[in-house]
């Protein structure tokens, strides 16, 4: 049998599923004992090349309040054509199509290496996807042509049947008509003015639409085209026309006076473009992309007055409760997010500013849409540049790689119950039997919105196990769930991708054993730290620390294996054994911390945290470090202060950032210029090879990670040293009494007093 | 003195009588004799002013007589001749004479006996001519014989007003007037119980004109009509019904011999007259006169002759009453009037004899011979039938008599026009008067009740003629308390020290100096300023000061500015304030020694000390915070919605705008306009267009926001036209092609003023917006409008309330507007309802204007909007202005007309003042003034130049004051009193109902001319109506204010034209509103080309049927063709034959290689250039249904809508002068 490595990463690869534990406790009480809840990572369109979709609609249960999917772990009677839903155990005739069906003749979904499975489902006629461009113009020249390049570049990144629309901004918002010939045309806002849904389309003249708006489907296209035509054109019709357009926008001509930041009205900008689309493309694939240089500083979803004596609030003011505009300014945000949500359409923030841009604001738009938000210092960086192209991307297919309008479902077997999701995604409030009081993250429902999805896109979804004590589950009962993702692929099908796993229950008492061993500690990790994560959206820091370590201390009590009151005793099962440094690094990341970070920063960092997939996630939380040396290959060295040696070359991959550091003596050959000499051709090598293996990884990421070259005393080394463990300090330099490595100035507790605190608390007879 | 302008008057009653007796008469005509007979009761009465004896009575008719005179003097002096009889009974009057002279009327004199000296100071002009009327009376009138004549009127006219008066009870149901009339009766039944008994004629009298009535008047008069149109019409009249009219006057003076009493008082008329007589010419004229005055005299009759209106007039009542009233009456103001009156008389007089049945072929036959003389009579006859008559309408052979009579009569005075133009019938009159003495002794007995005869009562044309001929040389400011020549005179203006009338005009130039007196006298004191007026090329605009940085000098109490009425003292080295009498140092750059008269030495070489009109350039304390004024800008905003498009605004704007745009106002020729241009189009949505000179194309930048309107960009909106001329012309050709196929039909108005208020004050300038707009603002935004259009509310107590804005919506934009220095000019092309009293709201208040194309069509009204348009963009303006006006102690200016806005009770606000605007202020005594000192008064008008220039224009105006009341009677200048008048009275219907308006206004006038008759006029019967020389006119013009479409709205007349017009009055300056009240009516008979052809009076007795008249009101402009013009004339107009192929569409003349064309189209192209807005060329064919219209412009005939004629009028101002007498 292979291990549980093997299992769940086959899993993973077929399912793209990661569950916490991977035997299920059986009861209630065991579960809640357990401390980390069943739960999984779930990546609804993992890329699965092997995995052709089937032409037809997938068969559903016919209980009305089940409509599970047949999957194979449903029981079949070929004979009678029947088929028993292993959810509600309904029995359900097959469809007539399924006449033909027999042990060797099944269909796909039945095939157990189909446990995942997509279908491409004929439901309304096509709509083409829609990209509403919004641009700040309240930018440095230099910004703004590098943005009106890299705009007029994605015009042939777009599939030509896409829709394309304009917005800009700057103290007025004008929605510029693609349409006309001669005059160019825009329909001018004024930036203070929150305006409803209704008077925007009103005035956009959009207002038969709106009737139709309400039989909610999307209109008949041609009803929608015609009159949407005006703003929102197909990218092969207008593309000439749209890059002069580009071409010709201008800095915005308000003057700003000294000491005063421009106005920028991205309030109403957004609340136009969601407005527009939801007039007249609701419930259809759409993309807003925001891009902005600054802060919005009038209007609704003010972040900052123009006053430059004023700075924009930080943690500080926060926490003070003396950021002004905040609360107001998120509500209208939100307020957005969620309309935009509900008719489907995400919305993605690529702010560029050396300042912050209000992205704490507006970061619900993206986190709740699914869309991208990607900060930079400029749009006049590759970083922007390269990220903003990459979101253009395609699969192996030659298909974008992103999807729109998904809907998640999730339906278990009455063992268990859904507490709640976390990710991109925002609920549908679809009460069910299978949704659970107890609610984690985005809970209640059973169905999500992901208003847009990519491959990498996850979800941490979290269970509840309902069984009661006293109602054990017969020997080789398995509990089952399925995720019915459905969603509009890039190239406008329709498509359901349906993915039933099980998973055997567990005796506690009897069987702790397998269970511990059963348990997934990276999946753990991250799906921990989503709920920390979560809980640091709305809660202060320390509490939220607090909780984590409370968890982390259950936890080790309950596997550890220890004499009580006696902490050198103290020793965790190999399935858990990095959980606790996992779980010290992230009270270091700024995903809780936000020391030194600001609100934007902050938002952003916790934005990517959870919708990435575990590997990623598991790099945010606890950065990847290589050594370079002379003395071998590269290889994976301790993320410690300890690891930084003056020979060593060192590349860091925080997820965000990549910093490759140059240690003492590397640097001051560098500085000496013996890589140019033709006799130390291995010293260039060895200086070349951290830049190759960044570039890989520059290559593959989204968003693309702030690239960092830095060497021993450099500046931007620091962010090395925030992230290495701090072994070394300037405490307890002496008293280790060595040479290597680098203290950190820093009073952080490192690991391995954290380690002592854990063991000391784990074994205290106290708790 | 007072009298003697009352004297001209007096011819007016000798028509005003006839008038009467034909009002009501009308019928009687046909027993003239009999009506005049009354009259020569009435006459009697008034004669007793003058001829105390006997005359008593006949004075008053003698006045008529006088009145007649004048006709007279026109009519051959023979015919009067016959009546001169009267005359030797006037020798005796000789005395009278001489009073006419100063009265200018005999009978003034005779009434007044002592003011004729006064009359002359008054008013040169006037006074002379009357004067003159005198002095051809007395003799002296050798010049004047004719226009003399008319003084005497001024007499008549109260004496036929009088009578008017006794005929008008009898007659009441006749004229509107009657009923005064009747209310009279006290003093009328005075009158007519006196005469008519001692005359006993008048019992005669009654009964002839009775049963004269019925076959005279009614089928006499329209045949007559008919038949005397066709030949005599034209031009007979003139000569040959005078001299029948005359010597039926004679004829019908026998009677009055018997009547002596009568003609005693005629005769002291008629004495003048018979001096004048002697004077070949004058004699002509008298002979005229004798036949008014038997008219007169017959007139009382009439009126009294109930019977006579029962007959003719009850048919006529109706509408008759005032037609009858208005030939009479109207017709001859003061020489005609007694001209006419004698004419009539006599007319009637042969009538009656030949009459009743013959009457009308006589006339044919007769008349045209007569004629010249006859107008008169042929008024008279007219009357009596037109009383009748008219109401029928000029249509129905019934009519045809009316009208025919009418018709003729104008044509009678049209041949007098031609013979003497009106002036003829006021010489006519006098010469009259004397005969009239005689005949007024017949027509007593006539007691024929005519009306009064429109040539016998005063008449504008002849004023303005008279003013006319008296000035020649150029108009000296120099002298205080002179007063200038009218407004329908040409003249030069030399600035002398008082600011030239072009710029300010008073109502009275000597005012009163006590409060006390000025209620008493209840004349107006008010200024009618126009502070940016353009001067003819040959005067020198004004200088310009520049004192440095420094600023004008100034009081540093009242803060006046430098202006020759301040007195240096000290050497020099301070001066006295004359406005304040405060005492400030001169500023040691200003020191400058005195001479020996005290005045500085250099005072000749500063404009600020030498001239009436100067500016000073302002600095930096003067401007808008401090900071010097960019140069303004102007907006253009469109509507382009389906209406607009539809009826090809938006194309013909936008292709007009291309070459405009090369003619924005500049000062220097030379220079390109600084003056920068933006454009907005907009339906319910707002189209706001970057025209940046980068750009390849223009942008368009839709704002669909209109609840909270704002400009979307700031550079490239407000551009250079130079620089973006590319890219704008491109614009402008895109424009029409863009909304070709619209079909959105709402549109928003308040945002798109906010737009452009908002656009000038992010470029932080001032400018003036032109707003193209079709449509009453349904579409959801700020100050959208519903259609309240109700006409049931018209004529009530809320009538009031559909001129007031239908919310504050417009107020306060307006006010931000005015902070901004934002003007609007509004286009408006309505085809419905549009709420003017409404949109105009912003435009008055800002100092623009609202222009009206009612059912806009390019094809027809392109031409007049174009015009409109280029000169509304090209004009001179200033923005951002602020006047003050600072008075010398004792008075202060209380109150102001106009398009402005004031947030305080002294600083008149203008957003935009351009050289069309006139600003009307009134004063008010709050001390004594003295009458060393004067009244002064300085306008300074601070503004910004279209170049971005701040300056202040000053204005300084000194007048004198009295002490006695008949000298400001005698210096007061009735233009410009209705020009305050009319724009109180449009300003009180916005709080009271209409007819209050109305009534105040009557009782106002009628209190000043009660005060002048109380006060100035010399004693006389209070029957008789005197008028002072220089208010003459005053009733004829408060008729026509008081009939215009606002105070008296027809049936057609919508509320929007009704608030149009009540807005575009508000800002008219005096020649406007006189023009537009009394549209200039022009005969087309014989063209030369140096000077135009005498107008003829506003009636449509006056028109010929065989000719052709240009009328002018300033809005519009008609062409009248008679049915039965001569081909000649069509020829040489249209280019046709034929009267039935004349086009009446056409809006322009045919271009004719042939001289009258040429010099016709001259005109018509003078006069378009004379007014601020083009006149649209209407060709009215007589009986057309156009024709309507025209009529209405006849201002001294009844009105469609009910406004009183002329005549009628004058009765009951008449009969409201006696009540507050009594």
């Amino acid at each position: 049998m292979s291990t549980y490595q093997e299992f769940i990463q086959q899993n993973e690869d077929r399912d793209g599923v990661r569950f916490s534990w991977n035997l299920w406790p059986s009861s209630r009480l065991e579960a809640t004992r357990l401390v980390v809840p069943v739960s999984c990572l779930f990546t609804p369109l993992k890329e699965r090349p092997n995995l052709p979709p089937v032409q037809y609609e997938p068969v559903v249960c016919s209980r009305a309040n089940c409509k599970a999917v047949l999957n194979p772990l449903c029981q079949v009677d070929f004979r009678a054509k029947i088929w028993a839903c292993n959810f509600c155990f309904q029995r359900n005739p097959f469809p007539p199509s399924y006449a033909g069906i027999s042990e060797v003749n099944q269909p796909a979904e039945l095939m157990p290496q189909f446990s995942t499975i997509e279908y491409i489902v004929q439901r309304g006629p096509p709509t083409p996807l829609i990209f509403l461009y919004v641009v700040d113009t309240c930018l440095e020249e230099e910004d703004l042509q590098a943005l009106k390049e890299s705009l007029q570049m994605s015009l042939s990144l777009l599939p030509p049947n896409a829709l394309v629309g304009l917005i800009t901004f700057g103290r007025m918002v004008q929605v510029h008509e693609l349409s006309c010939e001669g005059i160019a045309k825009s329909y001018v806002f004024r930036g203070t003015k929150d305006l409803t849904s209704k008077q925007i389309q009103e005035m956009l003249g959009l207002t038969k639409p709106a009737a139709a708006g309400q039989q909610g489907r999307p209109l008949a296209p041609q009803d929608a085209a015609a009159a949407s035509c005006k703003f929102l054109q197909p990218v092969h019709r207008v593309d000439m026309n749209l890059t002069d357009l580009l071409g010709e926008l201008q800095k915005d001509p308000w003057p700003v006076p000294q000491g005063k930041r421009p106005l920028r009205s991205t309030g109403v900008a957004l609340s136009v473009a969601v407005g527009l689309l939801e007039g007249t493309f609701p419930n259809t694939g759409a993309r807003v992309m925001l891009f902005i240089g600054g802060p919005p500083t009038q209007g609704p979803g003010m972040v900052v007055g123009d006053e430059l004596k004023t700075p924009i609030r930080s943690w500080h003011d926060i926490q003070k409760d003396n950021a002004r505009h905040l609360k107001k300014a998120t509500k209208f945000f939100e307020g957005l997010a969620n309309r935009s949500a509900a008719n489907g359409h995400s919305v993605d923030i690529y702010a560029c500013a050396l300042d912050q841009t209000g992205l704490l604001e507006m970061k619900c738009l993206s986190n709740v849409t699914g869309g991208h938000i990607v900060m930079g210092d400029s749009f006049n960086t590759s970083l922007f540049k390269q990220t903003f192209q990459r979101v253009f991307s395609k699969d192996y297919n030659g298909d974008f790689r992103m999807a729109f309008g998904g809907v998640l479902e999730v339906k278990t077997s009455r063992e268990l119950k859904v507490c709640g999701a976390i990710g991109p995604c925002v609920s549908l409030h679809s009460k069910g039997a299978c949704v659970s009081e107890n609610e984690m993250g985005v809970g209640g429902t059973s169905q999500w919105k992901v208003c847009s999805l990519n491959p990498s896109t996850t979800l941490g979804i979290y269970f509840e196990v309902v069984n009661q004590h006293n109602a054990p589950i017969p020997q080789g009962g398995r509990g089952a769930i399925q995720f019915i993702t459905q969603y509009q692929h890039s190239n406008t099908q329709k498509r359901i991708r349906v993915t039933t796993i099980a998973r055997n229950w567990a005796d506690a008492q009897s069987q702790i054993q397998h269970i511990e061993s059963s348990f997934d500690q990276e999946a753990a990790a991250v799906l921990m730290a989503r709920l920390g994560v979560f809980r640091a959206e709305s809660e202060e820091g320390p509490d939220v620390l607090r909780w984590l370590d409370r968890q982390l201390i259950r936890l080790c009590q309950k596997f550890g294996q220890f004499n009580k009151d006696d902490p050198t005793s103290f020793k965790l099962s190999e399935s858990l054994s990095l959980y606790p440094q996992f779980m010290f690094h992230l009270r270091r990341s700024p995903f809780l911390q936000v020391f030194n970070n600001s609100p934007d920063e902050s938002s952003y960092y916790r934005h990517h945290f959870v919708r990435q997939d575990l590997t990623q996630s598991l790099i945010m939380i606890q950065p990847i470090l290589y050594a370079y040396s002379f003395h071998g290959p590269p290889e994976p060295v301790l993320l410690d202060s300890s690891s930084i040696l003056p020979d060593r070359i060192l590349l860091m991959d925080t997820f965000f950032q990549l910093v490759i550091y140059h240690g003492e003596t590397i640097a001051q050959w560098r500085k000496a210029g013996y890589q140019e000499m033709a006799e130390y051709e291995n010293f260039k090598q060895l200086l070349q090879a951290p830049l190759d293996d960044a570039q890989e990884i520059l290559q593959t990421r989204f968003p693309m990670p702030r690239y960092i070259d830095t060497e021993h005393g450099g500046s931007q080394a620091r962010f090395l040293l925030s992230k290495v463990n701090p072994s070394q300090t300037h405490n307890n330099l002496y008293a280790w009494g060595q040479e290597t490595g680098a203290p950190i100035l820093t009073d952080d507790v490192s690991l391995q007093v954290f380690m002592d605190h854990l063991k000391k608390l784990a074994v205290s007879s106290s708790t | 003195m007072n009298v003697n302008q009352h004297t001209p008057m007096a011819s007016p009653y000798g028509q005003p009588q006839p008038g009467y007796g034909q009002p009501g008469y009308a019928p009687l005509d046909g027993g003239y004799p009999a009506p005049y007979a009354p009259y020569n009761g009435p006459a009697s009465a008034y004669q007793p002013g003058a001829p105390p004896q006997g005359y008593s009575p006949f004075t008053s008719f003698p006045s008529k007589a006088v009145a007649a005179n004048p006709a007279s003097d026109l009519s051959s002096p023979l015919d009067l001749g016959p009546a001169r009889g009267p005359p030797t009974s006037a020798p005796p009057p000789v005395s009278a004479p001489q009073q006419y002279n100063q009265y200018s009327h005999g009978l003034g004199d005779v009434q007044n006996g002592t003011s004729p000296m006064t009359q002359a100071p008054p008013r040169p002009a006037s006074s002379q001519l009357y004067n003159q009327g005198a002095a051809s009376m007395t003799g002296a009138h050798p010049s004047y014989p004719q226009h003399y004549g008319p003084p005497p009127t001024m007499q008549q006219v109260t004496n036929q007003m009088t009578r008017m008066q006794m005929s008008g009870p009898p007659t009441p149901a006749g004229p509107g007037y009657a009923p005064p009339q009747s209310s009279q009766p006290a003093v009328s039944s005075s009158y007519q119980t006196a005469p008519q008994p001692s005359y006993t004629q008048a019992p005669p009298p009654v009964s002839s004109a009775p049963t004269q009535p019925p076959p005279s008047s009614g089928p006499a008069a329209p045949q007559q009509y008919f038949a005397a149109p066709p030949p005599p019409s034209q031009q007979q009249f003139t000569s040959s019904h005078p001299p029948t009219s005359q010597p039926q006057f004679t004829s019908s003076v026998p009677p009055p011999p018997s009547q002596q009493t009568f003609p005693p008082s005629s005769f002291s008329g008629p004495v003048p007259p018979p001096s004048q007589a002697p004077a070949p010419p004058v004699s002509q004229s008298q002979q005229p006169f004798a036949a008014p005055q038997p008219p007169f005299s017959s007139a009382p009759p009439p009126v009294s002759q109930p019977g006579f209106a029962a007959g003719p007039p009850p048919p006529a009542q109706g509408s008759y009453p005032p037609q009858q009233p208005p030939p009479s009456s109207q017709p001859g103001s003061f020489p005609p009037p007694t001209s006419a009156a004698s004419g009539q008389y006599p007319t009637p007089m042969p009538h009656q004899q030949q009459p009743p049945a013959t009457q009308p072929s006589p006339y044919h036959p007769g008349p045209p011979p007569l004629r010249a003389q006859m107008p008169p009579t042929s008024n008279h006859l007219p009357p009596g039938p037109q009383g009748p008559s008219c109401p029928p309408g000029p249509p129905g052979p019934l009519q045809q008599p009316h009208s025919p009579q009418t018709g003729y009569p104008p044509q009678q005075n049209g041949a007098f026009g031609q013979v003497r133009s009106p002036q003829p019938g006021y010489a006519g009159p006098y010469p009259g008067q004397p005969n009239y003495g005689a005949p007024a002794s017949a027509p007593a007995p006539a007691p024929a009740q005519k009306r009064l005869d429109p040539d016998s009562i005063p008449s504008p044309i002849q004023v303005i003629e008279d003013d006319k001929v008296k000035t020649t040389e150029p108009f000296t400011t120099g002298v205080r308390g002179q007063a200038p020549p009218l407004v329908t005179t040409n003249f030069q203006v030399k600035d002398q020290g008082n600011a030239s009338p072009r710029y300010i005009r008073c109502t009275a130039y000597n005012m009163p100096c006590t409060s006390d007196m000025a209620k008493q006298s209840q004349v107006p004191l008010a200024a009618v300023i126009k502070p940016l007026a353009t001067l003819p090329p040959d005067e020198t605009p004004p200088y310009l000061v520049d004192h440095g940085e420094s600023g004008p000098i100034r009081c540093n109490r009242c803060k006046a500015y430098m202006c020759p009425y301040m007195q240096f003292i000290e050497g020099g080295r301070r001066f006295q304030c004359s406005f304040c009498s405060c005492v400030t140092e001169v500023p040691p750059h200003y020191f400058q020694h005195l001479d020996h008269t005290g005045k500085r030495v250099d005072s000749y070489d500063r404009p600020e000390l030498s001239l009436g009109t100067y500016e000073f350039l302002a600095t930096v304390d003067y401007c808008k915070n401090n900071k010097p004024p960019q140069p303004p800008a102007f907006i253009f905003l469109i509507d382009v919605s389906y209406n607009a498009v539809k009826s090809g605004m938006v194309n013909i704007v936008c292709h007009e705008l291309k070459s405009l745009l090369d003619h924005l106002p500049r000062e220097n020729p030379e220079m390109d306009s600084v003056v920068r241009v933006g454009f907005v189009t907009y339906n319910k949505v707002l189209h706001f267009y970057n025209v940046k000179s980068s750009l390849a194309q223009p942008q368009m930048l839709v704002v669909s926001d209109v609840s909270d309107m704002f400009v979307p960009l700031l550079d490239g909106f407000l551009v250079n036209v130079s620089e973006s001329r590319q890219v704008i012309e491109s614009l402008l050709d895109q424009i029409p092609e863009m909304f070709a196929d619209t079909r959105e039909t709402e549109t928003v108005f308040g945002p798109v003023i906010q737009a452009g208020l908002e656009a000038l004050k992010a470029a932080d300038c001032a400018g003036k917006l032109f707003v193209f707009h079709t449509s009453l603002p349904i579409a959801e935004a700020p100050g959208k409008l519903k259609n309240r259009e109700d006409k049931k509310l018209i004529g009530t107590d809320k009538e009031k309330s559909l001129f007031q804005p239908q919310s504050g919506f417009y107020n306060n934009l307006a006010k931000e507007c005015v902070a901004q220095g934002c003007c609007v000019d509004l286009f408006l092309f309505p085809n419905q309802y549009v709420d003017v009293a409404t949109l105009g709201v912003v435009p008055v208040s800002t100092g623009g204007s609202i222009y009206k194309y009612t059912y806009f069509q390019a094809q027809t009204d392109q031409e007049r909007f174009l015009n409109d348009l280029r000169r509304d963009v090209q004009k001179q303006i200033g923005f951002d202005a602020v006047m003050r006006v600072r008075t010398s102690t004792g008075i202060r200016a209380t109150d102001f007309f106009g398009s402005f806005y004031m947030s305080n009770t002294t600083d008149v606000e203008l957003a935009g003042l351009d050289c069309d605007k006139a600003i009307t202020v009134e004063f008010k005594h709050d001390d004594k003034l003295s009458e060393e000192t004067g009244a002064l008064m300085q306008c300074a008008v601070l503004y910004t130049s279209c170049s971005g220039q701040r300056r202040l224009r000053v204005h300084n105006m000194a007048v004198n004051c009295c002490s006695q009341l008949a000298d400001l009677y005698r210096n007061c200048e009735t233009d410009t009193i209705i020009n305050y008048l009319a724009k109180y009275a449009f300003r009180g219907i916005l709080n009271n109902p209409t007819k209050a308006v109305r009534d105040t206004l009557v009782n106002q006038c009628a209190q000043i001319l009660a005060c002048y008759r109380k006060n100035c006029a010399s004693p006389s019967s209070a029957g008789q109506l005197i008028l002072p020389e220089c208010m003459k006119l005053l009733p004829v013009y408060l008729n026509c204010v008081l009939k215009s479409d606002i105070l008296l709205p027809g049936a057609d007349v919508s509320l929007d034209d009704r608030a149009y017009l009540r807005q575009l009055i508000s800002c008219m300056d005096v020649a406007e509103t006189h023009v537009f009240f009394y549209p200039r009516l022009l005969p087309l008979v014989k063209l030369d080309s140096s000077s135009l052809p005498v107008a003829v009076r506003d009636s449509e007795e006056r028109l010929s049927k065989g000719g052709v008249y240009l009328m002018e009101t300033g809005l519009h402009l008609f062409l009248w063709v008679g049915a039965s013009v001569q081909q000649e004339l069509l020829l040489n107009i249209f280019g046709t034959p034929s009267f039935s192929q004349v086009d009446s569409s056409m809006t322009n003349l045919p271009v004719l290689d042939n001289p009258f064309s040429q010099r016709l189209r001259e005109i018509i192209d003078s006069f378009r250039a004379q007014r601020s807005r083009y006149m649209k060329l209407m060709v009215v064919k007589q009986e057309d249904r156009t024709e309507l219209i025209f009529r209405h412009f006849l201002v001294e005939d009844k009105s469609a809508s009910g406004g009183a004629s002329y005549v009628d009028f004058l009765c009951h101002m008449h009969k409201e002068i006696r009540q507050l007498l009594s």
